[in-house]
Protein backbone atom coordinates (compact mmCIF):
# COMPACT_ATOMS: atom_id res chain seq x y z
CA UNK A 1 0.00 0.00 0.00
CA UNK A 2 1.40 3.56 -0.63
CA UNK A 3 0.99 5.29 1.80
CA UNK A 4 3.36 8.78 0.83
CA UNK A 5 2.16 11.69 -1.29
CA UNK A 6 3.02 10.97 -4.57
CA UNK A 7 5.14 13.59 -5.91
CA UNK A 8 5.64 12.21 -9.49
CA UNK A 9 2.95 12.79 -12.25
CA UNK A 10 1.03 9.61 -11.66
CA UNK A 11 -2.61 9.38 -13.26
CA UNK A 12 -4.77 9.43 -10.30
CA UNK A 13 -8.06 7.55 -11.33
CA UNK A 14 -10.75 10.95 -11.04
CA UNK A 15 -13.74 10.04 -8.30
CA UNK A 16 -16.71 12.02 -8.38
CA UNK A 17 -18.95 12.11 -5.76
CA UNK A 18 -21.94 10.74 -7.66
CA UNK A 19 -20.08 7.89 -8.50
CA UNK A 20 -22.69 5.63 -6.88
CA UNK A 21 -25.39 6.94 -9.17
CA UNK A 22 -23.50 5.77 -12.61
CA UNK A 23 -24.87 1.88 -12.08
CA UNK A 24 -27.78 0.30 -10.52
CA UNK A 25 -24.94 -1.58 -8.49
CA UNK A 26 -23.53 1.16 -6.71
CA UNK A 27 -26.88 2.11 -5.85
CA UNK A 28 -28.17 -1.08 -4.35
CA UNK A 29 -24.92 -1.12 -3.04
CA UNK A 30 -25.28 2.65 -1.13
CA UNK A 31 -28.95 2.12 -0.15
CA UNK A 32 -27.92 -1.78 1.55
CA UNK A 33 -25.23 0.83 3.61
CA UNK A 34 -27.91 3.70 4.00
CA UNK A 35 -30.15 0.52 5.68
CA UNK A 36 -27.93 0.88 9.21
CA UNK A 37 -29.42 4.12 9.57
CA UNK A 38 -32.88 3.43 9.94
CA UNK A 39 -31.41 0.69 11.98
CA UNK A 40 -29.90 2.45 14.11
CA UNK A 41 -33.10 5.45 14.16
CA UNK A 42 -35.48 2.60 15.33
CA UNK A 43 -32.80 1.37 17.70
CA UNK A 44 -33.37 4.63 19.59
CA UNK A 45 -37.20 5.14 19.16
CA UNK A 46 -37.40 1.60 20.90
CA UNK A 47 -34.91 2.88 23.45
CA UNK A 48 -37.11 5.59 24.27
CA UNK A 49 -40.64 3.65 24.13
CA UNK A 50 -39.02 0.41 26.75
CA UNK A 51 -38.11 3.57 29.32
CA UNK A 52 -41.32 5.16 29.05
CA UNK A 53 -43.13 1.72 29.94
CA UNK A 54 -43.85 3.16 33.55
CA UNK A 55 -45.61 6.32 32.59
CA UNK A 56 -48.88 5.58 30.35
CA UNK A 57 -49.34 9.38 29.34
CA UNK A 58 -45.93 9.74 27.79
CA UNK A 59 -45.75 6.26 26.79
CA UNK A 60 -49.08 6.92 24.58
CA UNK A 61 -48.05 9.86 23.25
CA UNK A 62 -44.40 8.00 21.87
CA UNK A 63 -46.69 5.39 20.52
CA UNK A 64 -49.23 7.42 18.72
CA UNK A 65 -47.61 10.31 17.19
CA UNK A 66 -48.47 10.64 13.54
CA UNK A 67 -44.62 12.05 12.77
CA UNK A 68 -43.48 9.34 14.15
CA UNK A 69 -45.55 6.68 12.70
CA UNK A 70 -45.08 8.01 9.30
CA UNK A 71 -41.14 8.09 9.79
CA UNK A 72 -41.50 4.14 10.62
CA UNK A 73 -43.25 3.59 7.59
CA UNK A 74 -40.52 5.04 5.74
CA UNK A 75 -37.96 3.79 7.49
CA UNK A 76 -39.83 -0.41 6.99
CA UNK A 77 -38.56 -0.97 3.12
CA UNK A 78 -35.16 -0.40 3.99
CA UNK A 79 -35.28 -2.33 6.94
CA UNK A 80 -37.01 -4.90 4.75
CA UNK A 81 -34.14 -4.39 2.55
CA UNK A 82 -31.57 -4.75 4.98
CA UNK A 83 -33.08 -8.37 6.37
CA UNK A 84 -33.06 -9.57 2.04
CA UNK A 85 -29.62 -8.50 1.29
CA UNK A 86 -28.67 -10.15 4.86
CA UNK A 87 -30.31 -13.24 4.29
CA UNK A 88 -28.63 -13.45 0.48
CA UNK A 89 -25.59 -13.56 2.42
CA UNK A 90 -25.56 -16.97 4.64
CA UNK A 91 -24.76 -19.06 1.97
CA UNK A 92 -21.43 -17.65 1.83
CA UNK A 93 -21.11 -17.47 5.24
CA UNK A 94 -22.83 -21.16 5.96
CA UNK A 95 -21.31 -23.92 3.42
CA UNK A 96 -22.86 -26.78 4.18
CA UNK A 97 -21.52 -30.46 3.14
CA UNK A 98 -24.31 -33.40 2.88
CA UNK A 99 -21.16 -35.99 2.50
CA UNK A 100 -19.82 -35.46 -0.79
CA UNK A 101 -22.58 -33.13 -2.17
CA UNK A 102 -22.71 -29.20 -1.11
CA UNK A 103 -26.30 -28.55 0.03
CA UNK A 104 -27.21 -25.48 -2.53
CA UNK A 105 -27.05 -21.75 -1.78
CA UNK A 106 -30.60 -21.47 -2.78
CA UNK A 107 -31.59 -23.93 -0.11
CA UNK A 108 -29.70 -22.51 2.56
CA UNK A 109 -31.06 -18.82 2.08
CA UNK A 110 -34.27 -20.12 1.37
CA UNK A 111 -34.27 -22.19 5.06
CA UNK A 112 -33.44 -18.79 6.66
CA UNK A 113 -36.01 -16.75 4.97
CA UNK A 114 -38.57 -19.72 6.22
CA UNK A 115 -36.76 -18.91 10.25
CA UNK A 116 -37.37 -15.15 9.22
CA UNK A 117 -41.20 -15.77 8.22
CA UNK A 118 -41.38 -18.06 11.38
CA UNK A 119 -39.66 -15.98 13.89
CA UNK A 120 -41.49 -12.71 12.64
CA UNK A 121 -45.13 -14.58 12.97
CA UNK A 122 -43.93 -15.42 16.64
CA UNK A 123 -43.36 -12.29 17.72
CA UNK A 124 -46.64 -10.73 16.41
CA UNK A 125 -48.58 -13.42 17.53
CA UNK A 126 -46.91 -12.99 21.40
CA UNK A 127 -47.85 -9.23 21.01
CA UNK A 128 -51.04 -9.87 19.52
CA UNK A 129 -51.81 -12.51 22.65
CA UNK A 130 -51.46 -9.17 25.15
CA UNK A 131 -53.60 -6.92 22.72
CA UNK B 1 2.09 -6.60 13.33
CA UNK B 2 -0.12 -4.33 15.46
CA UNK B 3 -3.28 -5.26 17.44
CA UNK B 4 -6.25 -4.53 16.26
CA UNK B 5 -9.96 -3.85 17.73
CA UNK B 6 -11.16 -4.31 14.51
CA UNK B 7 -12.61 -8.09 14.91
CA UNK B 8 -14.56 -6.79 17.87
CA UNK B 9 -16.60 -4.42 16.09
CA UNK B 10 -16.89 -6.35 13.53
CA UNK B 11 -18.19 -9.30 15.76
CA UNK B 12 -20.66 -6.65 16.88
CA UNK B 13 -21.67 -5.61 13.52
CA UNK B 14 -22.18 -9.14 12.24
CA UNK B 15 -24.50 -9.71 15.60
CA UNK B 16 -26.36 -7.02 15.11
CA UNK B 17 -26.91 -7.83 11.72
CA UNK B 18 -28.43 -10.77 12.44
CA UNK B 19 -30.60 -9.34 15.39
CA UNK B 20 -31.99 -6.54 13.01
CA UNK B 21 -32.43 -8.47 10.06
CA UNK B 22 -34.93 -11.20 11.95
CA UNK B 23 -36.31 -9.03 14.77
CA UNK B 24 -36.68 -5.60 13.37
CA UNK B 25 -39.12 -5.65 10.69
CA UNK B 26 -41.38 -7.31 12.88
CA UNK B 27 -41.20 -5.13 15.74
CA UNK B 28 -41.93 -2.24 13.25
CA UNK B 29 -45.02 -3.15 12.47
CA UNK B 30 -46.28 -3.73 15.77
CA UNK B 31 -45.57 -0.38 17.10
CA UNK B 32 -46.08 1.39 13.79
CA UNK B 33 -48.94 -0.50 12.17
CA UNK B 34 -50.57 -2.83 14.66
CA UNK B 35 -50.88 -0.74 17.65
CA UNK B 36 -51.74 2.35 16.26
CA UNK B 37 -54.09 0.68 13.81
CA UNK B 38 -55.83 -0.79 16.79
CA UNK B 39 -55.03 -4.09 16.69
CA UNK B 40 -53.33 -4.62 19.57
CA UNK B 41 -54.45 -1.79 22.76
CA UNK B 42 -51.89 0.68 23.68
CA UNK B 43 -52.49 -0.20 27.37
CA UNK B 44 -52.21 -4.12 26.67
CA UNK B 45 -48.98 -3.29 24.46
CA UNK B 46 -47.95 -1.30 27.76
CA UNK B 47 -48.03 -4.13 29.74
CA UNK B 48 -46.08 -6.31 27.80
CA UNK B 49 -43.07 -4.01 27.33
CA UNK B 50 -43.19 -4.20 31.61
CA UNK B 51 -41.75 -8.41 31.48
CA UNK B 52 -38.76 -8.99 31.92
CA UNK B 53 -38.10 -11.04 29.06
CA UNK B 54 -39.46 -8.89 26.45
CA UNK B 55 -37.21 -5.45 28.28
CA UNK B 56 -34.37 -8.10 27.52
CA UNK B 57 -35.22 -8.96 24.03
CA UNK B 58 -35.80 -5.09 24.19
CA UNK B 59 -32.15 -4.61 25.18
CA UNK B 60 -30.43 -6.74 22.78
CA UNK B 61 -31.97 -5.95 19.83
CA UNK B 62 -31.33 -1.64 20.86
CA UNK B 63 -27.97 -2.76 21.69
CA UNK B 64 -26.40 -4.81 18.96
CA UNK B 65 -28.72 -2.67 16.42
CA UNK B 66 -26.50 0.35 17.45
CA UNK B 67 -23.44 -1.67 17.40
CA UNK B 68 -24.11 -2.41 13.34
CA UNK B 69 -25.24 0.66 12.68
CA UNK B 70 -21.87 2.04 14.13
CA UNK B 71 -19.94 -0.03 12.28
CA UNK B 72 -21.17 0.27 8.86
CA UNK B 73 -21.99 3.90 9.10
CA UNK B 74 -18.42 4.37 9.80
CA UNK B 75 -16.77 2.47 7.15
CA UNK B 76 -19.47 3.30 4.22
CA UNK B 77 -18.84 7.42 5.22
CA UNK B 78 -14.50 7.26 5.70
CA UNK B 79 -12.78 4.12 5.46
CA UNK B 80 -10.69 4.13 8.74
CA UNK B 81 -7.03 5.36 8.48
CA UNK B 82 -4.37 3.11 7.70
CA UNK B 83 -2.59 3.56 11.13
CA UNK B 84 -6.00 2.88 12.40
CA UNK B 85 -6.27 6.16 14.60
CA UNK B 86 -9.29 7.33 16.58
CA UNK B 87 -10.88 9.92 14.45
CA UNK B 88 -13.28 11.84 15.90
CA UNK B 89 -16.11 9.76 13.61
CA UNK B 90 -14.87 6.58 15.42
CA UNK B 91 -15.35 7.96 18.48
CA UNK B 92 -19.03 9.20 18.09
CA UNK B 93 -19.81 6.06 15.78
CA UNK B 94 -19.23 3.77 18.65
CA UNK B 95 -19.61 5.92 21.53
CA UNK B 96 -23.21 6.56 20.89
CA UNK B 97 -23.53 2.67 20.22
CA UNK B 98 -21.83 2.42 23.81
CA UNK B 99 -23.84 5.44 25.72
CA UNK B 100 -27.48 3.44 23.90
CA UNK B 101 -26.34 -0.13 25.38
CA UNK B 102 -25.73 1.39 28.95
CA UNK B 103 -28.84 3.49 29.04
CA UNK B 104 -30.67 0.48 27.69
CA UNK B 105 -29.01 -2.33 30.18
CA UNK B 106 -30.47 0.46 33.29
CA UNK B 107 -33.03 1.92 32.48
CA UNK B 108 -35.10 -0.70 29.92
CA UNK B 109 -33.38 -4.60 31.62
CA UNK B 110 -32.60 -2.91 35.82
CA UNK B 111 -34.83 -0.65 36.62
CA UNK B 112 -37.69 1.93 35.97
CA UNK B 113 -36.49 5.77 34.50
Amino acid sequence: METKQNKSKEYMRPMPTNWWLKRTNYLLFIVRETTCVFVGLYAIYLLILAMLRDEPDSFAAWLQSPTLIVLQIVALPFLLFHSITWINLTPKVLVVWRGEERVPPSLIAAAHFGGWLIVSLIIFWIAFQYG
Amino acid sequence: MARSNEPLWWSLFSAGGVVSAFLMPITLVVTAVAVPWGWITVEGFRELMQNPLVRIYCFVLISLSMFHWAHRFRHTVSEPSEKGMATLGTIVCYGSAIVVSVLAAVFVVVRSW
